[in-house]
């Protein structure tokens, strides 16, 4: 691998860290991404203003990118429709069955040495890897 | 105050999710691609993430946030039949389509219609969960 491959990578991660960071530093909240949108999916009551501003702020960042880095977001699917839709449903039933995705276990949960959220991170990179083998198998692109 | 700084996050979070690839549906699809032409590069995304985050946890989680508040609770940590499912089902679905929570509401800010349905479909699936779970699980 050359440097040029691993920085974005680094920078970017320190990046999410640092924001996962500032949200339990200054306001003692836990940036899970799947469990702050269903809460506004909810509209919780008691939690809904900071997880309904941190979910803006997604989309404010993703507007930044588009501007400034568009080949930071995908111009089009990476798959035919219906294995987007299937796959947006398992994404959102399976994250919130199992308590979180990607940041959730993954990021807040090893970072919190939590044992649940390394044995979720194992169980969904397993299942994805397994997935994308079987995919690129079938042929189903 | 509270919102202004979980905005700022939120905007923090995305640019890093952009910068570090994981916005980009081909990329993380090669990051999991461990049986064929795999590209590692993202796993630093989640190395870096959790080695800035845990040394922060360590030093205030049991202490009071900056402005006011409770801190967040240990995290929750029986290993259940939710956790082993859920987390299966969700690995499926991020192997499909190579996007995750954070990045599915990110990618908006260039709006396609795979952005708009993958979104869709998976409140919807959050919805969906509600059947099989009265409450929240909090991670």
């Amino acid at each position: 691998m050359q440097w040029q491959e691993i920085w974005p990578p680094l920078l970017g991660g320190a990046m999410i860290g640092l924001a996962a960071a500032g949200l339990l530093a200054l306001i003692g909240k836990v940036a899970g991404v799947s469990g702050i949108l269903e809460g506004v999916l909810r509209l919780e009551k008691h939690e809904l203003g900071w997880k309904a501003a941190f979910i803006i702020g997604l989309l404010a960042g993703g507007v930044v990118l588009a501007l400034a880095m568009p080949g930071a977001l995908p111009e089009s699917a990476p798959r035919a429709l219906p294995w987007v839709i299937a796959a947006g449903v398992l994404v959102g039933f399976g994250a919130r069955l199992g308590g979180g995705c990607t940041s959730g276990h993954g990021v807040c949960g090893i970072g919190r040495m939590s044992k649940r959220g390394l044995v979720g991170t194992i169980v969904f990179m397993a299942t994805a890897a397994v997935t994308v083998l079987v995919m690129r198998e079938a042929g189903a692109a | 105050m509270k919102l202004v700084v979980a905005f700022g996050c939120g905007i923090l979070f995305a640019l890093g999710l952009g910068i570090s690839g994981m916005t980009q549906p081909a990329k993380v699809i090669g990051f999991l691609d461990f049986f064929g032409n795999w590209d590692p590069a993202l796993a630093f995304v989640m190395a870096s993430a959790i080695g800035v985050y845990l040394p922060v946890w360590r030093v205030l989680r049991r202490r009071t946030p900056a402005l006011g508040g409770k801190m967040a609770g240990a995290p929750p940590s029986p290993l259940d039949t939710r956790l082993f499912a859920g987390a299966a089902l969700f690995g499926i679905g991020w192997g499909m389509a190579g996007v995750c929570p954070g990045p599915a509401v990110t990618i908006l800010g260039r709006p396609t219609i795979f952005a708009f349905v993958f979104l869709a479909a998976m409140l919807a699936g959050m919805a969906l969960s509600w059947l099989v779970k009265p409450r929240t699980i909090k991670s």
